[in-house]
């Protein structure tokens, strides 16, 4: 039997998934990385992006909004959302894409003259563009 | 003495008064269960994230990179005060003591002469405090359309905060609400959430050493707002359970109220019949006798 660990998914309003799980593929604000067992004790915050959990029963995926993720003896992640991907239709999606859309748009009224904001929201909105090409589901809005 | 007649209506009517708090009593029920489930499933959420956080502000602290939110302004002048009630009334002393801690609090710190500004949020708050500090009011946060309080109205209210502090509006903030214990207990309190203030853990002698992927201070950067959030999200929560756990003893109290005071008016109701019929009976044999 291959080597498992502790995983919890929890968002503010609830518990999504805890139990032994194989490995975690985690979109990281740096870039994506799979967090196995034993894994160096990392604290890292998320961009937009699917979660892959490996258990044996099979793989789920989720996606999450943003939040972090701490690997020690196993793996914690607090997602500010996160929705299981059998749950995201093409309406639930539009709305995320939307809300990245808002406050880009209001990132770019705030910060006139500052890139650090801004260039953040593109960033969001980018993301989550890039999910949507990942489920297949059309985001209906250019990503600028 | 009031007739037979009054009696009876005083009767009815209490008895429907026992009716309307017996169900709003059942209703508080119901809702306090709901309330407490959705405070249990955030606690894991704000538990941990407090854990990280704290961990990581104790690594940061003392540095002069450290965000103002952790560091605070290095001043102690402008108070905000955010006081958390309830939109409705009927629950006991709920949103008064919450009122009364966030009056004590804003009396002192005027004492002290520094300024207070005072958002409100939920209506009866805002109406108990009107009247001794409304000058001071910054803000009302209605709450009264939302139904179940979701992690996006926390976000709204923390945004609404941040953007201020960004302005430089505040030095201090704190928050009011009260912490539900049992159905009989609930327990107002004020915590301050900016400059953020953490319980740390000594006793964890070997901390972890974590690597940080961006660097510590950007994910402190990152995680100081949402920790904003993610307070006000569970005291949110607090509240409401604590709100259903009030009104649930309060209108528990007045149906047994209600139902002593229908036993009350029964006997001083049979009484009276009694008193009636023992004067219709004199009258008669009185009447007998005369003839």
């Amino acid at each position: 039997m291959a080597e498992t660990m502790q995983f919890n998914l929890v968002s503010p309003e609830r518990s999504l998934m805890s139990g032994p799980v194989l490995s975690v593929e985690i979109p990281g604000a740096d870039g994506d990385l799979t967090a196995l067992p034993n894994h160096a004790p990392t604290l890292t915050t998320l961009r937009p992006g699917i979660l892959t959990v490996q258990t044996e029963k099979g793989s789920e995926e989720y996606i999450v909004t943003g939040g972090f993720a701490e690997l020690g003896e196993g793996v914690t992640i607090l997602a500010e959302k996160a929705l299981p991907r059998g749950d995201v239709d093409q309406d639930t999606y539009e709305a995320l894409v939307d809300e990245a859309h808002v406050a880009y748009g209001k990132a770019k009224e705030v910060f006139k003259n500052e890139p650090g904001p801004v260039d953040d929201a593109v960033k969001l909105l980018h993301d989550m563009v890039a999910i949507g090409g990942k489920i297949g589901l059309d985001p209906k809005q250019p990503s600028l | 003495m009031p007739s037979l007649k009054d009696l009876k209506n005083r009767i009815e009517s209490v008895k429907s008064t026992r009716k309307i708090t017996k169900a709003m009593q059942m209703v508080a029920a119901a809702k306090l269960r709901r309330a407490q489930d959705s405070a249990e499933a955030a606690r894991p959420y704000a538990e941990r994230f407090n854990e990280v956080l704290g961990q990581l502000a104790a690594s940061v602290a003392g540095s002069d990179s450290a965000p103002l939110l952790l560091r605070g302004t290095g001043k102690d002048d402008v108070h905000l005060l955010v006081v958390m009630t309830a939109e409705r009334g009927l629950c006991g002393g709920f949103n008064a003591n919450i009122a009364k801690l966030a009056k004590q609090h804003a009396s002192e710190l005027l004492a002290k002469g520094k300024t207070v500004k005072i958002i409100t949020v939920g209506k009866k708050g805002r109406d108990a405090i009107k009247r001794d500090f409304g000058n001071l009011f910054i803000e009302h946060v209605d709450m009264s359309e939302i139904k179940r309080v979701g992690y996006a109205d926390a976000q709204g209210i923390a945004k609404n905060i941040l953007s201020r502090f960004d302005e430089g509006e505040f030095d201090v903030a704190t928050i009011f609400f009260s912490e539900f214990v049992n159905v009989v207990t609930q327990i107002p309190t004020a915590q301050q959430i900016i400059p953020a203030k953490f319980d740390v853990a000594e006793d964890e002698g070997a901390a972890t050493v974590y690597e940080y992927e961006p660097s510590e201070e950007a994910i402190l950067a990152d995680l100081l707002p949402r920790g904003v959030a993610t307070q006000i999200f569970a005291a949110l929560l607090e509240n409401g359970a604590s709100e259903q756990g009030a009104r649930m003893s309060a209108m528990d109290n007045a149906t047994r109220n209600a139902g002593e005071m229908i036993d009350k008016l029964t006997i001083e109701f049979n009484r009276s019949r009694q008193a009636v019929i023992t004067n219709e009976l004199i009258e008669i044999i009185s009447g007998a006798e005369a003839l």
